[in-house]
């Protein structure tokens, strides 16, 4: 079970403040909601999904807490905070560029 | 402030571990369930759906590490397990653990007070300015061996000061003198030692005085007033610190001297003729008699200087060396010396030191490292015992370097508590030390301090890494699958550890015997020295030293009647036996020499015979117990006539006289015209314990410039008799103290306290060493016996008698014993003569202590192996079959 790179490591760190960004959600919607967003392209692997969330929620990026979800079952919710949405735009500001310069390179090739 | 609230949820965390366990577990258990019900909605079998959502979970258990590790203070948090596990198995066997610890302390706590001692006082620079520009110079003669590093004619001195150009200062210093300090102020008199020195020594050793100031250069001529620089300690002491000293008049040896000063408490003068217990420096020029100053064959000096910077000692050597070399061809007589010598001053102060403090080093640092094995041997037992455990944890993934790192932590742990024990025990050693051994040079920079501490932490965090990684060694993960596969007879992958074990102990035993071997001859050659034939008997004989002041003794006449009357007196106390007075007793070291001829038969130049004077009354003789062998002793009217008349010893008869009768014959000595008649021969003596006896020729104490003598007295309870003594001298003269107030065998303890002090250190080295090999030995068939249980059970259920298997074990612990022993002889074999220097009368290679080292081995070997062997014998093969 190798680590994922640092590249997919960020990426997902992004695609995580992005998806929590409009409301607060548990570690398994996030997951679905990833897998739904792109297409099921993307299939977010549980064990990289709950380190990633400790891991921003240790950064101060995202909050936790426990609250009753649809099911009626408590379950914890991830949400933005104020340094985590400042990070989310840096992250997505630098991304944009990246996959433009990227995408310059493999469409003019 | 983005650090402060990250900081705020690692705390968080660290305080509600358990709680954040428990919700991580919650969060993944309600992952898992929504990804059961989505499978079942898409018309998965409930067991079907079920494994498929555990396929795509992977590993809970290393998901929640994974996690878990996320959490920062998970490294804390595992060290922090570690520590906590650790704890748990050494308390599980305290009493092995408390052994491991008390070793490994003993071995750490040795080295620490060693390297404390051999850094201040070998390696620390001197407490004076610039130390390293600073020498030692003497006189060199010209035979190799004896003689090196003579001390120096006051007349060279000039000469040298003369030409010397690589040189910035040089001082002229005899920190071997005594005065007697006059009763005053309702004080006794008492004798102290003293140094005379050039004026400038404390500004080239760059010492500024506490009190009024140092020596000017018209302090020190012949013609001067008589002044005096005291030590801190004496000032103390005698003068209560008092603060107006300065300017105040003393009465040294009946002589009035004015205080110019007070050396700072920081000051304690090194060398090799010791000088540390100097109470009161005064000028040399002013001291030494006008002739002595101008003299190249008296030798009453040491010299110092202080190079010029970028100017070596070997250009100065030789530059002297060429003036001494002129010095011997216009004074060709006896006594003169045709070169130089020097070495640094630090070198110089801590010469005699140097061999003993190495080997004693050598000789902890294998304590240190047998300690190490020990512990090692230990970790790897345990390691054993939990052979299956770490295979299973092994093959289950658990990291190698996580194993590793738990067994560094327990050797960390041991060493950690032994390193504080140890502490303490060098704390206590070095105490110890220093109140056994003040007259060791440079006894007072023993300090333990920043670097000792560096050290501490250095041999604990090597103990630490040395018996754990031999014992993770011995631990290796494919070792444990095969010992996993093997399961319950694990017996092969043990043997393998066993083997290791053995290694280490074979060291173990050889290093011991090489202890061993060192400790034997010290102690043999400390019992030569002690059981040496002086000459005379040493029990019931006490030794009492007093000097008469010139001044107030100027004129021969007094002098005899002050010694006579003293005699007397000493002879009429009840319990006195017989008593004489003698210039310098037995034991008592150097006491000056020349070289003679005879009138009969002259020499040549280089043929004299060096022998030693002494001054003696008649009564001496008696007293000594020294045997007249022909002709007689002198008579009373002899010494008050002052006839020249002398008594050699035997050895010096013969060499002098070969196979003739020398009674009648004349000796005479280079250095003055007095030709002495030779009227009786007497046994040798031996002057200094560790010399052979030398040639020695007695005259009469009275007239020849002897203003000093000691008062020999025999009696059955000498102890006793030292007050009475003293009282006698006190009631002659109220001002004359008695000093060097001993028994014979006193100060015969005392000279050999070096050798004795050495051997006793040595020994107590080596026996620790030789209690841990017997434990080594002991514990590694201790755990042979419980890991081949099972196997001798069956031998024995199959007929296999008790003796036999006991033998089979015996064996097996005596094979690494003798593997040990032979390994160490030939090592000890091999560093024997490093500690040659330290031996009396005794060869390096020593059979007599090979074969008793060997002995005492293996003894104990021997008894370290019975028991476990006598255990495996005993076992009930029934019971070692069931258990397998």
């Amino acid at each position: 079970m190798g680590k994922p790179s640092d590249l997919v490591q960020g990426t997902l760190d992004l695609l995580i403040l992005k998806t929590i960004a409009l409301e607060p959600m548990h570690g398994w919607a996030i997951a679905k909601r990833i897998q739904q967003m792109s297409g099921e392209v993307l299939q977010v692997q549980q064990g990289s999904l709950y380190p990633a969330l400790h891991r921003l929620e240790q950064q101060g990026w995202i909050k936790a807490k426990w609250d009753e979800s649809e099911t009626g079952r408590q379950a914890k919710f991830y949400s933005l905070t104020a340094a985590g949405r400042k990070q989310m735009d840096a992250e997505s500001a630098n991304w944009s560029r990246l996959s433009a310069a990227i995408n310059l390179i493999v469409s003019e090739a | 402030m983005r650090w402060l609230s990250r900081l705020g949820v690692q705390f968080r965390m660290l305080f509600s571990r358990n709680r954040a366990h428990r919700e991580l577990d919650a969060e993944l258990r309600d992952h898992l369930d929504r990804q059961i019900a989505e499978n079942t909605a898409r018309g998965m079998s409930d067991e079907s759906a079920r494994a498929a959502a555990l396929r795509t979970f992977g590993n809970p258990a290393l998901l929640r590490d994974q996690a878990h590790d996320t959490w920062n203070w998970a490294a804390a948090e595992s060290l922090l397990h570690d520590v906590r596990i650790g704890c748990r198995t050494l308390l599980r066997t305290p009493g092995f653990t408390v052994i491991a610890i008390l070793v490994m302390a003993l071995g750490i706590g040795a080295n620490v007070a060693l390297f404390t001692i051999v850094r201040g006082v070998l390696l620390k620079p001197l407490p004076y300015s610039d130390p390293e520009r600073l020498v030692t110079l003497y006189e060199r003669s010209a035979s190799e061996g004896l003689g090196m590093f003579n001390p120096v004619a006051a007349g060279s001195f000039s000469e040298w000061q003369r030409a010397a150009t690589g040189v910035e200062q040089m001082a002229l210093v005899s920190p071997f003198q005594n005065y007697n300090v006059s009763a005053e102020g309702g004080k006794l008199p008492e004798r102290i030692d003293a140094g005379f020195c050039s004026w400038n020594l404390f500004s080239l050793l760059g010492v500024q005085p506490a009190l009024g100031r140092t020596f000017a250069e018209a302090d020190d001529e012949h013609s001067a007033q008589s002044t005096v620089m005291l030590s801190d300690a004496f000032w103390r002491r005698r003068y209560a610190g008092d603060p107006a000293i300065v300017g105040k008049t003393i009465w040294l040896d009946a002589k009035p001297y004015t205080v110019v000063g007070v050396l700072p408490a920081s000051f304690l003068f090194n060398s090799a003729f010791g000088g540390n217990t100097v109470q009161v420096w005064t000028p040399v020029g002013h001291e030494f008699p006008e002739a002595l100053l101008k003299a190249y064959d008296d030798h009453e000096g040491i010299v110092m200087a202080r190079l010029k910077p970028g100017v070596t000692l070997q250009s100065v050597l030789a530059q002297l060396g060429a003036v001494q070399a002129q010095i011997k061809k216009e004074h060709a007589a006896g006594g003169v010396n045709g070169a130089v010598n020097g070495r640094s001053m630090l070198d110089d102060a801590v010469h005699d030191y140097k061999t003993p403090l190495y080997a004693l080093l050598a000789a902890t640092g294998c304590v240190l490292l047998i300690a190490c094995m020990n512990v090692a041997s230990l970790l790897i037992a345990r390691t054993a015992a939990r052979g299956k455990e770490m295979a299973i944890r092994t093959a289950l993934g658990g990291g190698r370097m996580r194993l590793m790192r738990e067994r560094l932590t327990e050797s960390l742990l041991i060493s950690v508590m032994a390193g504080a024990v140890g502490i303490g025990i060098s704390w206590a050693a070095l105490q110890l030390l220093v109140k056994m051994r003040p007259d060791m040079n440079r006894v007072e920079s023993i300090r333990i301090d920043g670097g000792v501490a560096l050290f501490t932490i250095a041999a604990i965090a090597s103990c630490a890494l040395f018996a754990g990684l031999i014992s993770a060694l011995g631990a290796d993960g494919k070792r444990l699958l095969s010992a996993l596969q093997e399961s319950s007879r694990a017996n092969r992958g043990s043997h393998q550890r066993a083997t290791l074990r053995r290694v280490l102990l074979v060291l173990e035993v050889s290093l011991t015997v090489v202890l061993l071997a060192g400790a034997g001859l010290l102690l043999k050659s400390y019992q030569r020295l002690r059981t040496t034939d002086l000459g005379i008997p040493i029990n019931n004989a006490l030794r009492l030293h007093v000097s008469l002041p010139e001044s107030r003794y100027k004129e021969e006449v007094q002098q005899v009647a002050f010694f006579e009357q003293l005699i007397a007196g000493v002879r009429a106390l009840p319990g006195v036996e017989a008593a004489g007075l003698v210039s310098t007793a037995p034991g008592q070291g150097w006491g000056g020499d020349s070289l003679a001829d005879t009138l009969e038969q002259p020499r040549r130049q280089e043929d004299l015979l060096d022998i030693h004077r002494r001054a003696a009354d008649p009564g001496y003789f008696a007293a000594a117990q020294i045997p007249l062998l022909r002709g007689r002793i002198f008579t009373s009217d002899e010494r008050l006539s002052r006839s020249d008349v002398a008594l050699i010893s035997l050895s010096t008869a013969q060499q002098l006289f070969p196979g003739q009768d020398p009674i009648g014959k004349h000796l005479h000595f280079g250095y003055n015209k007095d030709v002495y008649e030779i009227i009786g021969v007497v046994g040798d003596v031996r002057w200094d314990i560790h010399e052979p006896p030398k040639p020695t020729m007695y005259m009469p104490l009275y007239g020849h410039d002897w203003t000093g003598a000691t008062i020999f007295v025999r009696g059955r309870n000498v102890e006793s008799l030292a007050m009475p003594i003293e009282n006698v001298v006190g009631r002659l003269d109220r001002d004359l103290p008695v000093s060097n107030v001993m028994t014979f065998r006193e100060s015969i303890a005392k000279s050999t306290i070096d050798s004795q002090f050495d051997s006793l250190l040595i020994l107590s080295f080596a026996v620790i060493a030789l209690i841990l090999a017997g434990a080594g030995l002991y514990g590694v068939l201790a755990y042979l016996v419980t890991q081949r249980t099972g196997e001798i059970g069956i031998r024995m259920a199959l007929g296999a008698p008790r003796k036999q298997v006991m033998r089979l074990m015996l064996l097996d612990g005596l094979r690494p014993a003798l593997i040990g022993l032979v390994l160490g002889l030939a090592g000890s074999a091999a560093t024997g003569r490093l500690i040659a220097s330290m031996l009396f009368d005794t060869k390096p290679l020593d059979a007599g202590i090979y074969t008793a080292v060997a002995a005492t081995l293996l003894v104990v070997a021997g008894i370290a192996c019975m028991l476990p062997a006598w255990r495996a014998s005993r076992i009930d093969p029934m019971q070692a079959l069931r258990t397998e």
